[in-house]
């Protein structure tokens, strides 16, 4: 930067020079970011990996069968059931696989509805600004004036309990706060020049959103993924544990530390029976733990830290 | 280094005169992971009530420079060496409580926004006497007192009330000089000015150096002027300091660093504004706005307003914030259709709203804005950028495409070794100049330039002008120019358009326009540009009140 | 008039407006109801004429609209309706009203949700003023951690170590939180104190972190920057130039807490048997005791929005642009 004084004689552009970049290609990017996190955000990461390695492959790991009975409820650790078994006598760490596919698949499911929803009716919100725009963010209101947790039970005691309504309801629950965010991103980026120019330019308005508005708003949206799946994750799992999420015979992480809740009493006799009922909550707190911790990292990176001269 | 001995230097503890010395300043930033020398090794000397102008672009550290005059530093930068030694102590060797006695009371701070700068939850009073009140110089009802003569002497309206008022209630340039006040209340021996007056109109500037000079004047207080605007640092300053990439260039007194600078860069910082366009006058009227009307939902922004445009010429609309002269543009474009009146084209009237433009319409009239980095996507390449209005005007692809950016490329006196950047990766003039290449690649007739070098440094601005110039000779195109900056206007326009509060004042060539006599808001606007003379200032006052 | 007036009276009024359309939604949810609802309730065993009368009790066969606006005027005079559990096949309605039901067990939810708020608002407030005040040291660093990980652990974990360790390990406090009209203040608070502290664990991590980031985001302010030129210390800055324009977000932060405070009170009424609205919202979803769910979520909604109209309010009278207009 520190080249001699030009005059405006040898003056030309090419070789102006200002506060420009590194040239990197997006996998160097990447990559110089991931050798930067911090612990806790390669703790994150790590285990996610690891959740996401038992989901997939529930069937190979688990000892037994999801819905298998045996005879002993309540068993003891031991060598034949590591976690011993619940209250009909099921194999715990079996049921614990099973519920990482269960619980987590649904969780990711719903988020990804609810972001095909919010997402896609915040940027159309952001981009028509007119009574539609008015029409969705005031329903978006009403809904959001409900607390998500209530709103739910209230409709999960209209329609029957199941895996189909449980992800629909907190889908559209959750839609609303996806729209909020899709829709205050989206407004930044849509009264920017460029999307102007484009308009100026004569292009479509599905080829403003697509080349124009989405590549700009995805790190927050990415971000907020992450941070929806948390809270989605949360709050099947409370259903879950309130009785009114998933259904037996699933696995299901909130369903089995309600099930097995009884054992804490006996902690004083045998404390791992005692901790038996915290192994689901623990197993839900650290995944909502990791996600932040990546999440935070992520937001910190995409953000960044301005220039301050 | 050496000072030559001024005039007006304060007459004050005999053989002591050197109020602040800053020696071999060394500061650091962190920006990507990493820290960035921001200045190299810079010395800065000021005697008693001098005021020393510290010019340089953007990114040549002047408000870093002016801040660790104070032993400060903002969030993400560290000094690494060097002393700041100020009245005799160096204030980097000084706890932060040490520090915290002298700033406010004998160190003062004047801010380039005061609208952000005051705390929106105070009355402007108490913001103005808290370090008086702090240090306990004196009983805060004298100081309140002394507040309102200070309010009396910067020329603020109903000085006795106006204390009482929230910053909210009053104008920017209003508050830029009670910000004056509140730095002088506890009558400081050093002012650091960072570019007070630049966010404001060329009108409302006037006024807020005149009274600012006064009272530092009255007071006899030592003075670092941080701008980027050479006439406003030739108006302030005893001597001038200039700065690039962190590094001194030169210093010398303001007379003999105006007359005769030393250094090739300083030369073409003062070269700039020699460019200038012989005047040429059009009959072919290619773009007409007719009797325009037009409002914001119930704000009427523009009455009545009518311009031409000669084809192959430029027509440049001068005006201040709210003259309306940006809303012109958006009529134009059909981003705005008007409440009545006409957009002519060739003759023929366009559609009111971009909606209902045709492909062709939409084509022939271009538009470049002032901020290069908001006028393009930062996702797409530089390819992807110019690429898009060839492949959709003119429905042209593949190799014949990229032969077209090529040349798009060579136009702006830019090579294909940037096809594949982002505009982050480009220096600001750089993406000036690869929006004209989109605007460019249409075709256009018409090329509407909304302040296009408002935001770029002055070498900079003079190639951006010498390509839009040379562009208009090779291809005919027309320039709508709108700005506020007399000299691009001299440097580039064929005619003038004065708009003022929504209204034309007058149009006519250049030289009409320039050359008295003048409608009295014209004569307003010329008399304010500051002038690269150092009398100009007293001049202007002098020449006012008669 | 004070235009403050008019701002706050618009507030109130978009409040009454949000109220009413609530009120609606939660009132249509019966008419989403499957058609074969009256034998559900009513059993197999349920003649045509018995399902036939209680539909006619529902008011199914009357226009919605005007069962709506029945209902609300009788929500407004105290009458929630009667619930569904009670009744049987033979007709014999048994039933209780809701209002019976409810109301005691709202004053127990109100105790627990007080007695939270009460230890968890000054607190969180106090730790993230400091954390802001100190921030990037090691005391902020570690409340930091400390409250991400709370935030990310669901409430029936968070409750469930409190009972193993202060209920089953160390017998310091019940486990099961059971209260009855009779008891003294003290017994009362005693049985409460699992509950209690589960809530403000959970309310004291997520209002400390919000009102840390607020402060924070304020410090980034130009005029704390020309504060701090003018002299100003580390107390005075926070003090008298960021809380002053702290309390509209710091208000905002505490409803929304406190709002978060009616969520978390369902599930931990819950794990502690405490009964309150929300273990009895829970029973009777799973029992598909409409008109109770209704009254139950009637409450909560309604308790939400009346905190975030009075957040809005405190923003808006100490916003000074509004206090002082031009």
């Amino acid at each position: 930067m520190s080249d001699s004084t030009q005059s405006p004689s040898d003056y030309t552009a090419s070789s102006e020079v200002g506060a420009v970049r590194k040239r990197r290609t997006r996998r160097e990017r990447w990559w110089l970011a991931l050798k930067k996190a911090p612990v806790s955000a390669w703790f994150g990461m790590l285990v996610i990996a690891g959740y996401v390695f038992v989901a997939v492959f529930a069937p190979l790991l688990a000892p037994y069968g999801e819905a298998e009975i045996f005879p002993t409820p309540f068993a003891p650790w031991d060598a034949t059931h590591q976690f011993g078994t619940d209250q009909i006598g099921r194999d715990i760490l079996t049921r614990m696989i099973y519920g990482a596919r269960n619980t987590m698949g649904i969780a990711l499911v719903t988020t990804l509805l609810s972001f095909l929803i919010g997402g896609g009716l915040g940027l159309i919100a952001a981009i028509n600004r007119s009574w539609l725009d008015q029409l969705l963010s005031r329903m978006t209101d009403v809904i959001m004036a409900i607390p998500s947790l209530i709103f739910a039970l209230m409709l999960l005691s209209i329609f029957k309990p199941s895996v189909a309504s449980l992800i629909f309801i907190i889908a559209v629950l959750d839609s609303t706060r996806v729209f909020r965010l899709t829709r205050s991103v989206a407004i930044n980026v849509v009264v920017m020049d460029y999307v102007e120019a484009a308009r100026l330019r004569g292009e479509k308005l599905s080829w403003i959103m697509r080349h124009e508005i989405l590549p700009n708003i995805m790190p927050p949206l990415v971000a907020e993924f992450g941070l929806r799946f948390s809270f989605v994750f949360l709050t099947i799992a409370s259903l879950s544990f309130l009785g009114v999420g998933i259904q037996p015979p699933t696995a299901d992480w909130g369903s089995m530390v309600r099930e097995n809740a009884s054992l804490i009493q006996f902690a004083q006799y045998d404390i791992k029976a005692g901790i038996t009922p915290l192994l689901p909550a623990a197993a839900i707190g650290l995944l909502t733990v990791a996600v932040n911790f990546v999440v935070d990292w992520f937001l910190h990176k995409s953000s960044g830290l301005r220039d301050e001269h | 280094m050496s000072i030559d001995n001024e005039p007006n230097v304060a007459q004050s503890d005999g053989s002591q005169n050197t109020l602040l010395d800053m020696r071999n300043i060394h500061i650091e930033g962190f920006s990507d992971e990493q820290w960035h020398p921001i200045i190299k090794g810079v010395d800065l000397a000021l005697e008693r009530g001098q005021i020393m102008g510290l010019i340089g672009e953007s990114g040549a550290g002047k408000s870093t420079l002016g801040l660790a005059a104070m032993g400060f530093v903002r969030a993400g930068c560290r000094f690494t060496q060097g002393e700041v030694n100020f009245d005799g102590t160096d204030l980097l060797k000084l706890k932060d409580a040490q520090k915290r006695t002298l700033w406010g009371t004998r160190i003062a701070y004047v801010a380039q926004s005061a609208a952000a700068a005051f705390n929106p939850a105070h009355r402007l009073i108490d913001q103005t006497i808290e370090s008086a009140s702090r240090s306990q110089l004196r009983p805060d009802a004298e100081s309140r007192r002394d507040a309102v003569g200070l309010f009396e002497s910067l020329h603020l309206p109903d000085p006795a009330n106006i204390g009482q008022r929230y910053p909210h209630q009053v104008s920017g340039g209003q508050l830029q000089r009670v910000m004056t006040a509140m730095a002088m209340s506890a009558r400081p021996d050093l002012i650091i000015f960072d570019e007070p007056t630049t966010a404001l109109d060329v009108t409302t500037q006037v006024e807020v150096l005149a009274s600012m000079r006064e009272i530092v004047e009255q007071h006899n207080a030592a003075a670092i002027y941080i701008t980027h605007d050479l006439a406003v640092v030739a108006q302030m300053a005893d001597i001038i300091k200039v700065l690039r990439f962190g590094e001194e260039v030169e210093q010398s007194e303001t007379r003999t660093m105006l007359s005769s600078p030393k250094q090739a860069y300083t030369r073409s910082l003062w070269s700039v504004r020699s460019l200038e366009k012989p005047e040429e006058k059009g009959e072919d009227i290619v773009l007409s706005m007719q009797n325009i009307h037009a409002a914001y939902g119930r704000v009427q922004v523009l009455h009545g307003v009518t311009i031409n445009l000669p084809r192959g010429k430029t027509v440049a609309i001068v005006g201040e914030s709210g003259s309306g002269k940006s809303t012109a543009a958006r009529v134009i474009t059909g981003l705005l259709p008007p409440g009545k009146g006409d957009v002519l084209f060739n003759g023929e009237a366009l559609p009111a709203d971009l909606k209902d433009r045709k492909p062709e319409h939409l084509r022939q009239i271009q538009m470049i804005y002032q901020m290069a980095d908001t006028a393009m996507n930062p996702r797409q390449t530089v390819e992807q950028i110019i690429g898009r209005p060839i492949e959709l005007y003119h429905d042209i692809s593949g190799a014949k495409k990229a032969e077209r950016i090529a040349e798009l490329l060579n136009m702006i006196e830019l090579d294909e070794s940037f096809l594949d950047r982002l505009p982050a990766e480009l220096s600001g003039g750089q993406k000036q100049r690869i929006c004209i290449a989109r605007a460019l690649a249409a075709n256009p007739d018409v090329i509407i330039c909304d302040e296009v070098t408002s935001a770029l440094d002055q070498i900079v601005q003079e190639g951006i002008l010498k390509l839009l110039l040379r562009l208009q000779q090779e291809f005919g195109i027309s320039y709508l120019f709108i700005t506020h900056d007399i000299a691009t206007v001299k440097a580039i326009s064929d005619e003038i358009v004065v708009m003022y509060q929504g209204e034309v004042v007058e149009q006519g060539l250049k030289s009409e326009i320039l050359n008295p006599p003048h409608p009295e808001y014209t004569e307003l606007l010329l008399s304010s540009v500051p002038e690269m003379d150092p009398d100009w200032l007293t001049e202007l006052l002098g020449s006012r009140t008669n | 008039m004070h235009p403050i007036f008019i701002t706050i009276i618009k507030r109130l009024a978009l409040g009454l407006v949000t109220l009413f359309v609530v009120s609606a939604i939660i009132f249509s949810s019966v008419t989403l109801l499957p058609g074969d609802f009256g034998e559900a309730v009513l059993g197999q065993a349920a003649t045509e004429e018995t399902v036939a009368a209680f539909r006619e009790e529902l008011g199914l066969d009357k226009p919605a609209v005007l069962r709506y606006f029945e209902w609300a005027g009788a929500v407004l005079k105290g009458d929630l309706g009667t619930s569904f559990s009670g009744r049987s096949a033979s007709g014999v309605d048994r039933s209780r009203s809701v209002a019976e039901m409810i109301w005691p067990r709202l004053k127990n939810t109100l105790f627990l949700a007080g007695v939270t708020a009460l230890i968890a608002v000054p607190l969180a407030i106090i730790l993230g003023l400091s954390a802001a005040l100190y921030r990037n040291t090691w005391y902020d660093r570690s409340i930091n951690a400390t409250t991400l990980t709370t935030i990310s652990m669901p409430e029936f974990f968070v409750a469930y170590v409190l009972i193993l360790l202060l209920s089953s390990l160390w017998k310091a406090f019940p486990s099961l939180a059971t209260v009855d009209p009779g008891m003294l203040l003290g017994e009362r608070l005693y049985r409460i104190a699992l509950p209690a502290f589960t809530l403000t664990l959970i309310i004291v991590a997520h209002m400390m972190r919000m009102t840390r980031a607020a402060i924070i985001n304020l410090l980034a302010s130009p005029y704390i920057e020309m504060a701090r030129l003018k002299g100003a210390s580390r107390s005075e800055i926070i003090l008298k130039h960021a809380l002053p324009n702290a309390w509209a977000p710091i208000a905002t932060v505490v409803a929304f807490n406190l709002a978060y405070l009616v969520v978390g009170v369902v599930v931990v009424e819950v794990v502690f048997v405490y009964p309150g609205v929300g273990q009895l919202m829970v029973d009777s979803v799973t029992s598909r005791d409409i008109p109770v769910v209704q009254a139950c979520a009637l409450i909560f909604a309604g308790t939400y929005i009346i905190l975030n109209l009075i957040a809005d309010v405190i923003g808006i009278v100490t916003n000074p642009r509004l206090l002082h207009p031009r």
